[in-house]
């Protein structure tokens, strides 16, 4: 008998197709919540694979907190064009000066949580009933017990403690008016599986990813990118060095690495020998012990 | 190419299963510095002796306060070998159902014994759930051998108490493996105190097992997800059937046939978005182009003309009742789901219900209530295309939903 055996990759790759084709037979109007991260790059380009030749049923929907880097929107656009997708940004800046929320104060404020607000918002206002989010299961602990199918009530918040038991491949993606699902469709990748993937299918990254050199400072032993968003301490020195991203979100929130690593090969090097996670450097995930948790309750990604 | 392992692990609190996990994830360097650092600021801070390694896996709130794991919490983690995925299940009997979610999709199982106390009920309850859930391979990990001097003649007594009541089981494969999670003995490395002990360490094991056959090759099933239509002028006529094969090979010239319709053609293309392939075979995601023109829809399935599915509106289930807000209703009314396909369903008769400790079949109580297993039939309002669980895993499974709540309320395996 022939060899029938996947690797893990290409195994991993057959099962985020089959979720994300379920999304598309199951729900009416769902949406790719993009962040401009390498996750959400992998599931666009993973719905690109599972549609092929038809186009991405669904549009992206990224969240823009008016802080991120311009590389992230430069690149989003580009995908955008590429594989003709349709894309919905929702302001948070937009938010603040309508006054429906407030921006954070002190050293460390950050957008990170207003995003909730102007994602439930625009969710409501695309009539989305299914959001697909690039979250994986070795990413955090509370992440670790997420469904591929999750269900949202109709204030969007998670319930960890009542969530449908998932077997098999059977996905129940049914629901109540008003109700929605958040579906993660790379679940079970791995940051190590990530690069590995994207490497093999030549994937092009955003150059933040990429050493580069930087304006920087350290806050609490993690160094930040010196921006205009983030108001410095006196202390706080500004020094330039040569770094890169292991993780893209907000300016304000996102650590970067002191790395020389200009390939995707120097890239899995570097992350395969790792002693620290990527979210390491997110400030958003160290404010309490289950701030992670305690933000998807309330409807975050 | 290294290959992917999934594998359950199901136990109580004192068995040793998160030491187990931890020191799997340790020694193969999965845990990283800053979740080390987290999990030992937490145990400190909870005044615990020693690092907690069970606070890796228990990542909810709940679960962290009141020190037991809830839900089923998935690690990872890789060797040169393979890349393994763990689904980490609570083993209280109240959490059958997540044992049982746990257990749909694993390779491997792994069974705790704490070799001080031998086989305990639990013992025996984690073992016909994997039984149950077909899983390929079972592996007792007689474990806390240090505490019982590393003894021979113990390990023996409890392998064969073991053996004793597997026969009863229907697993294909079992291992028996004398270890240490705390000491490392046999997990990674090979024990220095049981030199008699002449079988793999578990990690050995877990690399090398084969798994490859765990899919069915023979009874070719692609059940259809969705059609594909480009309408685009470069993609005029395209129709494509796209699907994850469910079991055997397809190969392009195939004659195949459609089910339910029966109407039958040849397979022209097999499409993806690497190029076209000339075979796709499982758990493999592909579309498929047949030479002719027939009404094909989610839900229906592509196999072989000489090869079918039972296609059948009455099925007798082997079902775990989910639900903790009401117990099964007799002659009620459920959503079904079966591989892509969605029906309505009927509660016959409940034949009886199964002690999850012991086999004994109950013919009496029939009160079926959350983390029972009870044998069940079924009328559906169409035609379902099944197979016995026994021979595949996804066209032999079905989810029951409460059309109320729209809660998944039973996993049922067909007979």
């Amino acid at each position: 008998m022939p060899n029938y055996q996947l690797s893990h990759l290409k195994e991993l790759e057959s099962e985020s197709i089959f979720v994300l084709r379920e999304v598309a037979a199951q729900f009416e109007n769902p949406v790719i919540l993009f962040s401009g991260g390498k996750d959400s790059i992998l599931m666009t380009y993973l719905a690109v694979k599972a549609f092929y030749p038809a186009r991405v049923p669904f549009p992206l929907l990224h969240i823009d907190t008016g802080h991120n880097f311009q590389e992230t929107l430069d690149y989003r656009d580009m995908l955008v064009e590429k594989y003709g997708l349709r894309l919905i940004v929702g302001s948070v800046q937009e938010a603040i000066d309508k006054g429906e929320i407030a921006e954070e104060k002190g050293f460390n404020a950050s957008r990170n949580n207003l995003q909730t607000h102007v994602l439930l918002q625009a969710m409501e206002q695309g009539k989305f009933d299914a959001a697909m989010g690039g979250g994986r299961r070795d990413e955090e602990k509370a992440r670790a017990k997420e469904r591929f199918f999750s269900h949202r009530d109709e204030f969007g918040q998670w319930d960890p403690k009542n969530q449908r038991p998932e077997l098999w491949n059977l996905f129940n993606g049914r629901k109540n008016f008003g109700e929605h699902f958040r579906v993660f469709p790379i679940s079970n990748w791995t940051e190590l599986d990530v690069w590995q993937y994207l490497a093999e299918e030549e994937v092009p990254l955003p150059s933040l990813y990429f050493a580069h050199q930087r304006p920087v400072f350290r806050r609490d032993g993690i160094l930040l990118a010196d921006s205009p968003h983030i108001p410095r301490r006196p202390e706080e020195e500004v020094f330039t060095t040569t770094i890169r991203c292991r993780t893209i979100g907000d300016t304000t929130c996102t650590g970067v690495w002191e790395s020389t690593a200009a390939t995707i090969e120097d890239i899995i090097a570097e992350v395969a020998i790792s002693r620290v996670t990527e979210r390491g450097g997110r400030a958003d995930d160290k404010r309490s012990e289950t701030s992670m948790e305690d933000r998807k309750k309330q409807g975050y990604f | 190419m290294s290959d992917l392992l999934r594998f359950t692990t199901a136990g109580s609190v004192d068995d040793g299963k998160s030491t187990l996990i931890g020191r799997l994830l340790f020694d193969s360097k999965s845990i990283f510095e800053d979740q080390y650092e987290a999990i030992k600021t937490a145990s400190e801070r909870r005044g615990e002796e020693g690092v907690n390694l069970a606070l890796l896996t228990d990542g909810l709130k709940a679960e962290r306060e009141q020190g037991i794991t809830i839900d089923v919490a998935y690690r990872y983690f890789a060797t040169p070998k393979r890349k393994f995925i763990i689904a980490d299940s609570p083993g209280h009997i109240q959490y059958t159902r997540n044992m049982v979610t746990g257990a749909s999709t694993a390779n491997v199982a792994l069974v705790l014994v704490d070799a001080r106390q031998g086989v305990v009920e639990q013992t025996r309850r984690h073992s016909i759930i994997a039984s149950l859930l077909q899983i390929p391979h079972l592996v007792f990990c007689v474990n806390k051998m240090d505490l019982v001097d590393w003894s021979q003649s113990r390990y023996d007594e409890i392998r064969n108490e073991l053996e004793e009541f597997t026969g009863k089981l229907d697993v294909n494969d079992i291992q028996y493996i004398p270890m240490s999670a705390l000491k490392g003995d046999n997990i990674v490395d090979r024990s220095q105190h049981m030199p008699w002990f002449e079988g793999s360490t578990l990690l050995y094991y877990l690399e090398t097992v084969h798994i490859s056959s765990d899919h069915n090759f023979i009874d070719t099933r692609f059940p259809v997800q969705m059609v594909v239509r480009p309408n685009t002028d470069e993609f005029h006529d395209y129709r494509g059937y796209a699907g994850r094969v469910a079991g055997g090979v397809l190969k392009q010239g195939d004659e195949v046939m459609v089910l339910p319709s029966g109407f039958t053609s040849r397979i022209a293309k097999i499409d993806t978005f690497d190029g076209e392939v000339e075979e796709v075979f499982p758990p493999m995601s592909a579309t498929l182009l047949l030479e002719d023109d027939i009404d094909i829809s989610r839900g229906d399935m592509i196999v072989r003309v000489n090869n079918q599915p039972e296609v059948t509106q009455d099925i007798d289930l082997m079902i775990c009742w989910f639900d903790n807000t009401q117990p099964l209703r007799p002659n009620g009314k459920y959503a079904i789901r079966h591989t892509t396909a969605e029906a309505r369903c009927l509660i016959k008769d409940i034949r009886y219900k199964m002690d999850i400790n012991t086999l004994h079949r109950n013919m009496e109580d029939r009160q079926i209530a959350m983390n029972d297993i009870a044998r069940i039939s079924i009328r559906t309002t169409r035609p379902l295309l099944v197979d016995p669980y026994r021979t595949n895993r996804i066209t032999g499974s079905v989810i029951l939903i409460d059309e109320a709540t729209n809660n998944t309320v039973a996993a049922g395996m067909v007979i």
